[in-house]
Order: C-alpha cells, then structure tokens, then sequence
C-alpha cells in the first residue's frame, strides 16, 4: 500500500505538470481579459493534431516541434481575439465571450473532423512509453519532461509577466484597464498578445496531452475543460504559479483517491475544489494576491 | 364611400382570412400526406415512392468513429439493395441524423425521424448507452427498432416487444474465453485477473460475468474497479492494475482510446499480463493498430461476431462487394461494418416476407421464431429480441493480423498466442 501511496503522489506531481501546460494559458486569458476561454479544450487538441502531424509526417520531434507549434498557435490565438474577442463590447462582454468561445469550440472542432476524420490518434516517440525506476516504481520519461517544460513555460511567462516592459503593461491591464489606458498602454494590443500567448503555451500543452493520453480524437476537448476550469480556479484566476499548484494538487489528490475507487477519485477532484474555495475564495494565488505583486 | 381606417381594416381582414385560409389547406394536405408514410401505413403501397429508413448515428462525439463506421455500413446496404431492385420494387433512402453521442439528443432525433421526416421504417444508433432511450421512442410511435449495437442488458430491460439486435447480447461475448480458460490444465490457467470495467452499459456486463465464472474457477481476483469513461481518467487505473501484477486482464473497454491508454500505461509500468483481451477497440482494424503500434497489438483479445474472413457466404459477398466500392483490404474492414448490414439484411428479409412496410406486422413476424440469414451469422430472436443464434468469437491480433482463435474446435479458429509476448515483440 505504502509503495501504492508514493507512486500516485509521483504521479499526480507529475502528471500536474501536464495539466498545468494545458491550464496556464486559460488563466493566463483571464487574468488580462476577464473571459473564460471555454475553447481552451479544444485548443488543446489542435495543439496535439499540430505536433501529430509534425511527427508523423514531417518525423520532427515532439519537443522541437513546439519550436514550430507555438508560434503556429499564437497566430491563431491572435486571428481568434481579433475575429471574435475584440469585437464584444460593453457590460455583457464576459458572458457573451462564453458564447463566442463555444462557438470557436464549435467550429475548431468541426474542422478537425474534417481534416482528421473521428478516428483516435496518438503521438509517438521512443520516450513516450520508456519510464525509470525510482524508489521501487517507474516514473515515466514524457511525464518528467513535460513537468520540465510546464516550470520552465511558467517561469518564462512569470520572467515576461514581471520582468519585462510588456509584461507591466499586461499587469496594469489586468489590474485597471481604465486607468492602463489613461496612462498610455495600448489596451488593445496587450489584449491581443495575450491572447496569442496563452494559445501559444497551449501548444505545448496540446504536445503534452497527446503524448500522454493514449489517443486523442477530435471530441476529447469536451472531457479537458471542465478538469482547466476547476484547476484555475482552485490555483487562482490570473495566477500563473497558482496553475501550476492548482493542478499539481488536484491530480495527486485525484491519484490517491483513486487507489480505492477510481469513480470516487473523480468525484473528490471537484470536492477539493469546492473545499478549498470554501477556506479561500479567490483560490490558492487569487487575483488579490496577484495583484499585491 | 369608407373612411380609408375602414378601408385599410377591410384589407387586412381579407389577407388575414385568406392567410388562414391557405394554412389550413396546407395542414390538411400535410396530414393527408403523413397519414400515408405512418408507422403502421410506412409508405403506402399505390406508388415507388423510396421506403425512407432513419437513424440517428454518433457522427460526433465519443462513439464518432463507430457512428461513422455504421453510417457507412447502413449507406453501403442500401445501395447493395438498390442495386438489386430495392425493397418490394421500392429503392430505400437512408435518413441518418447526427445525435452527436448524446443520449438526449438521439431521443429527439427518432422523433423527428418518425414525426417530421416520416420515416417509414427506423434503424439503431450505436452503444447502448444510446439504444435504450431510442428504443423507447420508436416503441411509443409503433415502429420496429432493429439495431446492431444495443446489446446491454439494460437494453432488455426495458423489455420492450419492438426491439431487435441482429448481434450477440453483450453479456456473453466473453463465453468462449472462460470456456478456453477453463479448457487449460489447471497448471496452465492464469492464477490470478484484474477486471477494470469503463463506466459503460456494455462494458460491465461481460467483464463482470466473466469474473464469477473465473473466480469459480479458481482464479484469484487482484483488482477490480469501475473507472469513469474519460481520457483523462484513465491512467491512475490503469497504474494500480500493473501495480497488481495479475496474470490476465480482463478490459471492459468501449473504444481504442481506453485500450490505448492501458497498454501505454503497462508498458510504462514493464507489466506484460500474459493474457490481455478488451471487450471492444481491437476490432476496429488498422484504427486499432495505428494507436497502439502493430507490434503492441500482437497477442491482444477481443470479442466479436464478425471478422472480414468469415467462411459465411453473405460475408464473403459482402466483404468483396465493400472493397470493390470502396477500396482498400478486407482485413481494414470494421466490425461495426457488418453489424449495420446485417441490421439492414434482417429488416430486409422481414418486408419482403410481410410483403409490406408495416411495422406491426414487422414486429410480429420477427418475434415468430423464424431463423433469419445476416452476414453476421444466423439471426433469430427471443421474446426480448435478443439474437441467441448469434455465435461468439474471440480474435486475437497476431503478427499484423487480425484472426480468429476461439472457439478452438471452430473450423476458422487458428492457434491461440498464449501467453501474450512482451509488448513490441
């Protein structure tokens, strides 16, 4: 049992970093807009049917690929906010970017079965099914590198976030646009780049999901968005770090559960949440506390 | 002369009777024109007017791929049909809605199916999931409800007369597994399973009957759970099998993703059961092997009534005509392919025989005991419309190929890979 325990906390602590590159643009987009991207689900699979083809096709590594994929998705994060974001106006704005976000959902998705047909898909690599033995278990290879690439993707965004000319922009907006705006920041443009960024970092996470899920199809946005949501919102809406806390503690609260009833592990992953909101209320890193900063 | 408000009122009034007037002409000749394509009338018989069939299939969603597969399959019978004279001298026309793997929505589509598009006759979706609550529908309008992919007790449960399952009920498509294991000497049975069931309708069942005839057998269960079907939900169960070390596992999948994602996880843990047979994924051809690679797949199990090298004459005239129209190999051919033609096959040889599009007579012709030919197999149904005659098949992929190994003493059965090789060998 004990050997059990230790495995599902390794696996949770990793397996939250491939959530965390899922969830880290999502709460990225609201921290700065203040719209919930319900399309972030399916972002995530165009980001896995972009490093599918990159890898089947064109034998590009997974991990290179994103050299490729990121810049591929933040263009399309800036075609989504100029098309759809940008235009909403006024006081319901925020619900009804819900709506135009479905909508995107919608249309991302019909055209992934258009391309790619309903038939499943995997990534593959050498690394991909390899593990190492620690301690008396196996930890896998790709859940390791994609933890890697999750602290060094949220660090990135931070060094951006706080340590940049545009990233004090992007916090004067998260924090009063009004006020961002009187004092010369281009609302608009930060708007937009962040949109970009936070598809952009997508990629990789649509990369991490692939490798990691067995298979995906163009439908499997639907079972991701709900597990995002409940993650930025217990890490703390707008709070990079809190992402990646958020969804470290959410699957490895998942995990242990699931030794004794995978049906009841699922059931306490939104338990958690609804626990942790009840202590704090603006979630583990609220926007409170991002903001102090 | 009127005042022009007088006037004014005056025409409205005329457009408005006149208006009203052409709607009720309309709704008369609309009801004079369903009452001939009702369920028990289905189409009329003074005209060739095509016999329109509905269906609501999975074209998104969850069972999109075999929702697709069955489009096909419905789509290919009828024009094989068509391309025999049609039905009664009459051409059949598919009307396939999409239902988008929503339980809700396929109750909805069968009542367009029947209420707007007046269907005369209706086909199966795909799963049961979706099968019990469409079934209700036809039943509640009169019409006969022949599937292929609704074989879950809670199907039956509701025991309703009009439903049909041209394939095997789901709850014994393991039987000629057990019975191989039991076959073995004592020395040679697997001495310990894992029974991980997908929260599905038609995975449980199976797997669950076949460990109370395992468990008499003596074969120690180490783990069994039922997991919530999502992608993301699949991993941690899949760790704490491995982490049993069993011997066999015994997968209630219903699609490739979840067979995938175990496999992924054994071969991550270095656990290589030495049985390993899913109750659905394996059987969807190069859709299976593309996943999980064709050296993973060898030695892996799976149920099924139909393979594309069926001895069965219909199969044989099936697979040749498919692959004529469509291209490709027979071994490509997906199980959920013949499930939908023989869906199609029985409905056909029950109008023919009634000589009518009459869902009543339908039902009752086909409750009469009468032994149907499908490319399936045999088709003859009990009081639930249950399809006993229906023969299980264990496959087993090996070397690439996709072959049929039990029932053992079956003349089309090849030796069993057992035990399974390591993964990727």
């Amino acid at each position: 049992m004990a050997h059990q325990i230790y495995s599902a906390i390794a696996d949770g602590i990793l397996g939250g970093g491939v959530y965390a590159l899922m969830a880290v643009g999502l709460t990225l987009i609201f921290g700065v807009l203040d719209i919930i991207n319900i399309a972030q689900g399916i972002l995530v699979i165009v980001g896995g049917y972009l490093s599918y083809v990159l890898s089947v096709h064109l034998h590009i590594d997974l991990f290179l690929g994103l050299l490729i994929t990121i810049p591929a998705m933040f263009v399309l994060g800036l075609i989504i906010h100029t098309a759809v974001i940008r235009p909403l106006r006024g006081s319901e704005r925020t619900s009804m970017s819900l709506l135009a976000c479905f909508a995107v959902a919608i249309i991302l998705e019909g055209a992934l079965y258009w391309i790619f047909g309903p038939n499943v898909v995997t990534l593959s690599a050498s690394y991909i099914n390899a593990s190492i033995k620690v301690a008396g278990f196996y930890i896998n290879d790709i859940y390791v590198y994609c933890f890697l690439l999750a602290v060094v993707l949220v660090a990135a965004i931070y060094l951006l976030l706080y340590r940049s000319k545009f990233g004090r922009g992007v916090r004067a907006t998260m924090q009063d646009a009004t006020a961002a705006r009187l004092i010369g920041i281009d609302v608009n443009r930060v708007a937009a780049l962040t949109f970009g960024i936070g598809v952009a970092v997508t990629a990789a996470g649509g990369m991490a999901y692939g490798a990691t899920s067995g298979g995906f199809s163009p439908n499997s946005g639907y079972d991701l968005i709900s597990r995002l949501l409940a993650i930025i919102i217990l890490g703390g809406l707008g709070s990079i770090g809190g992402a990646l806390v958020g969804a470290i503690f959410m699957i490895t609260v998942e995990s242990l559960v699931d030794i004794w009833s995978p049906n009841w592990a699922i059931v306490v992953f939104y338990a958690a949440l609804v626990i942790v909101l009840t202590v704090r209320p603006s979630g583990l890193f609220g926007r409170r506390a991002v903001r102090a900063q | 002369m009127r005042p022009k408000r007088s006037r004014r009122k005056s025409g409205v009034r005329f457009l408005s009777v006149s208006a009203t007037t052409a709607a009720a002409a309309a709704l008369v000749v609309g009801c004079s024109s369903s009452s001939s394509t009702s369920g028990s009338g289905g189409g009329g018989g003074t005209t060739k007017s095509p016999i329109v069939i509905g269906a609501s299939l999975s074209l998104t969603g969850d069972f999109s791929a075999d929702g697709q597969a069955y489009q096909q399959g419905y789509q290919f019978w009828a024009s094989q049909v068509n391309a025999n004279g049609g039905i009664l001298g009459r051409k059949v026309q598919m009307k396939i809605l999409n239902d988008n793997s929503s339980p809700t929505q396929v109750v909805t589509n069968y009542q367009t199916l029947i209420n707007s598009d007046h269907a005369a006759l209706t086909f199966g979706p795909f799963s049961s999931l979706l099968t019990a609550p469409a079934s209700s529908v036809a039943h509640r309008y009169g019409y006969a409800f022949i599937e292929g992919a609704g074989g879950a007790t809670s199907v039956f449960a509701q025991k309703l007369n009009n439903v049909f399952d041209v394939s095997l009920p789901v709850a014994n498509e393991l039987d000629p597994f057990t019975a191989w294991i039991k076959s073995l000497p004592a020395g040679q049975r697997p001495a310990s399973a894992a029974y991980p069931m997908a929260n599905d309708p038609f995975a449980s069942p199976q797997v669950q009957r076949t460990q109370s005839l395992l468990t008499a057998l003596g074969v120690t269960t180490k783990y069994s759970n039922i997991f919530p079907e999502e992608v993301a939900a699949y991993k941690a169960p899949a760790d704490d099998v491995a982490a049993t070390k069993a011997q066999a596992v015994v997968l209630g999948s219903t699609d490739v993703p979840t067979v995938s994602a175990f496999m992924s996880a054994f071969e991550q843990q270095h656990y290589n059961p030495t049985i390993f047979i899913a109750a659905a994924g394996p059987d969807q051809g190069s859709a299976f092997t593309s996943a999980v690679g064709v050296k993973n797949a060898n030695g892996v199990m799976v149920p099924n009534a139909w393979y594309p090298g069926s001895t069965n004459p219909l199969s044989q005239a099936m697979v040749k005509a498919y692959v004529a129209k469509y291209g490709g190999s027979a071994s490509n051919i997906n199980a959920d392919i013949a499930e939908a033609y023989s869906v199609g096959e029985v409905a056909d040889q029950g109008l023919t025989h009634i000589g009518s599009v009459d869902n009543a007579k339908l039902i009752s012709y086909l409750h009469s005991g009468v032994t149907l030919t499908s490319v399936q197999g045999p088709v003859k149904f009990n009081s639930l419309g249950e399809n006993l005659s229906a023969t299980a098949y264990i496959f087993q992929w090996q070397n690439g190929k996709f072959v049929q190994v039990l029932p053992a003493a079956d003349s089309g059965s090849v030796k069993i890979l057992y035990p399974k090789p390591n993964w990727g060998s």
